[in-house]
């Protein structure tokens, strides 16, 4: 079984992107730049399904050069190849672009199975993978946390409210990792060597056969980024913890009214 | 001018009966309420066995498709069957929930119109000419101001944005009940089965207030402690990824970066310290109380209430405290 990760460069979760925004923007200058945790689920749950099914395990990134790091990243776990799509003409694509530049791509990638993280951690949006799916009208399964493969059949576990949904359908398909699908391995220093000096090949937009103008146009237009209003230090409830606890429940109840 | 539609959200029970509509439905007859200006707000209600919820979503005008074709949940089939709905009849915004369900269906229909959607949003408006929205980013440590300038505009709303609308019952002869025929719903992702966990409490994703635990808690025994505080107030129990990666919590209560975003009503962090992390997935809260021994943890930076001193002594205290103010009233 041949699967293909989609990969998504962020900024590390750590980043205080809050003292970053200015001017009605996010200045990314200098941040560290990550593989989007949930993209790591997908990777491992790949090398698993490859280790449990034979085939290969490709990653593809849209990006620029410095996404070619969380390639390598991912890489050094263990998957066979990497390919990364760029042209300075994506560089401001909307999610429905993305989509359909991705969905190019995997055309020219063999493969029975797609995954991806269930959303970047930048934007937040959860949108591009089900996109890609829909471009290459493919079933889709979101926010999975178990997977088995029998034949072409493909099987989830899907996180809801309060339970789980168990799903299938055939392949191919695409599927978005959750949080509680796996736990990720650690890269092995043999892994890091043999892809440091790796070069990552990139497809640019006439290497798809894209025209650029003809992708769909942003339809989600952000006007602008600001930030959070900062929360105020509270008030600390002073005395015993029955005391303090009486008081504190005083408050919720008659003057904060949520309790 | 061109009608609102909210895609309503079905309670099911472990055997797919529908038994109720979840209240974020009701939140997006609210915030559907807020940019329809004149116009129509029109509910979608799909599913098998869900016609006898029409009359309570708080819409002017339900579209019931019931149908035995969408007894079973399916990304791809009721995008396709929605899509072809809303393609003949032109709602000019079409909202859903930022759940579970809605995070799947809603970017499934999204495609197949080619409209641009502004997922997870907590606040919506107009600007006179388009959708605007207000949606977090970066799990909260940046809030996005958008416009969706496609028709129709989509936006998903997450729970606890808006306040629920009140019963439909009190809206001026009802709502106009429309039976919408069900065409091409085949679908390839389809639902086998249903597990729901057996906790009475409420997902950490939509619960209105949220006891949260860390570190601090010591060990997975001691959440009793919070459990017991959460029943006491008819809250959901939340976890640190700290606690979740150590195996004491499953990964649904992970509140954060990497878990979920939540905006309840009230959030208590027990024994939280409050990594970036963490705060940015809790921050847009109402009300933040914290619970630390040490007072210069940052959950404190954001609490409005904070209680200095061991998470064992307090907590029992507090829910003793909650319990007697309830057998009060």
């Amino acid at each position: 079984m041949d699967i293909v990760v989609l990969i998504k460069q962020v900024p590390d979760t750590a980043t205080r992107i809050q003292d970053r925004v200015k001017d009605g923007r996010v200045d990314l200058d200098g941040v560290t730049w990550v593989t989007s945790p949930y993209d790591e689920y997908a990777v491992e749950e790949a090398l698993r399904l490859r280790e449990l099914h034979g085939g290969t395990v490709t990653l593809l990134t849209l990006g620029p050069e410095r996404a070619h790091g969380a390639l390598k990243d991912m890489l050094a776990l263990g998957a066979d190849e990497a390919q990364a799509v760029w042209d300075p003409a994506f560089a401001s694509l909307g999610t429905h672009a993305r989509a359909e530049v991705l969905a190019a791509a995997l055309r020219k990638l063999p493969h029975d199975l797609v995954l991806a993280g269930w959303k970047g951690v930048d934007g937040d949006e959860g949108l591009v993978p089900i996109y890609v799916a829909a471009a290459l009208d493919y079933p889709h399964l979101s926010f999975v946390v178990g997977v088995e493969v029998e034949g072409r059949t493909i099987t989830v576990r899907r996180e809801i409210e309060g339970g789980k949904e168990h799903m299938t359908a055939e392949l191919p398909a695409l599927l978005t990792a959750q949080k509680g699908l796996n736990e990720v391995r650690y890269a092995t220093l043999k892994g890091i060597m043999r892809v440091k000096s790796k070069t990552i090949p990139v497809w640019t937009a006439a290497d798809l056969g894209i025209d650029p103008a003809a992708l769909p146009a942003p339809a989600v237009e952000v006007t602008a980024i600001e930030r959070p209003a900062e929360r105020g230090g509270g008030r600390i409830l002073d005395g015993s913890p029955a005391d303090a606890s009486r008081a504190l429940a005083r408050i919720l109840h008659e003057e904060e009214k949520v309790i | 001018m061109a009608d609102i539609w909210i895609l309503a959200e079905v309670q099911q029970s472990a055997d797919s009966t529908a038994v109720g509509l979840r209240r974020v439905t009701h939140e997006l007859v609210t915030a559907a309420r807020g940019v329809a200006g004149g116009n129509r707000v029109c509910a979608v209600l799909a599913g098998h066995g869900v016609a006898h919820l029409a009359g309570a979503i708080g819409a002017d005008t339900v579209y019931v498709m019931d149908d035995p074709a969408l007894a079973a949940y399916s990304p791809d089939g009721w995008a396709k069957a929605i899509a072809a709905v809303a393609a003949e009849r032109k709602p000019g915004i079409i909202l859903g929930a930022s759940t579970a369900r809605g995070r799947d269906l809603t970017p499934r229909i999204a495609a197949i119109l080619g409209a641009g959607l502004a997922s997870d949003c907590i606040e919506l408006g107009t600007d006179g000419t388009a959708l605007t929205a207000l949606r977090p980013m970066y799990a909260g440590k940046a809030l996005a101001r958008v416009r969706v300038t496609s028709q129709p505009a989509m936006a998903t709303l997450r729970p606890n944005s808006y306040a629920p609308a009140a019963d439909a019952g009190a809206s001026t002869g009802g709502p106009t009940i429309e039976a919408v025929p069900v065409g091409d719903a085949s679908g390839r992702a389809v639902v086998t089965r249903v597990e729901l966990t057996a906790s009475t409490r409420p997902d950490v994703s939509e619960a209105d207030i949220i006891v949260s635990g860390g570190r601090g808690m010591g060990g997975p025994e001691h959440f009793a402690m919070l459990e017991q505080l959460a029943d006491a107030l008819g809250a959901a129990v939340g976890a640190s990824r700290a606690v979740v990666d150590a195996g004491w919590r499953p990964h649904s209560d992970q509140v954060g970066q990497t878990g979920k975003t939540v905006s309840p009503s009230l959030y208590i962090a027990c024994g939280i310290s409050g990594a970036v992390q963490h705060l940015a997935g809790m921050k847009t809260s109402k009300l933040i109380i914290a619970f630390n021994k040490d007072a210069e943890a940052p959950i404190f930076s954001v609490a409005d209430y904070g209680i200095v001193g061991d998470v064992f002594e307090i907590v029992p205290a507090f829910t003793e405290a909650v319990r007697a103010l309830h057998a009060a009233r």
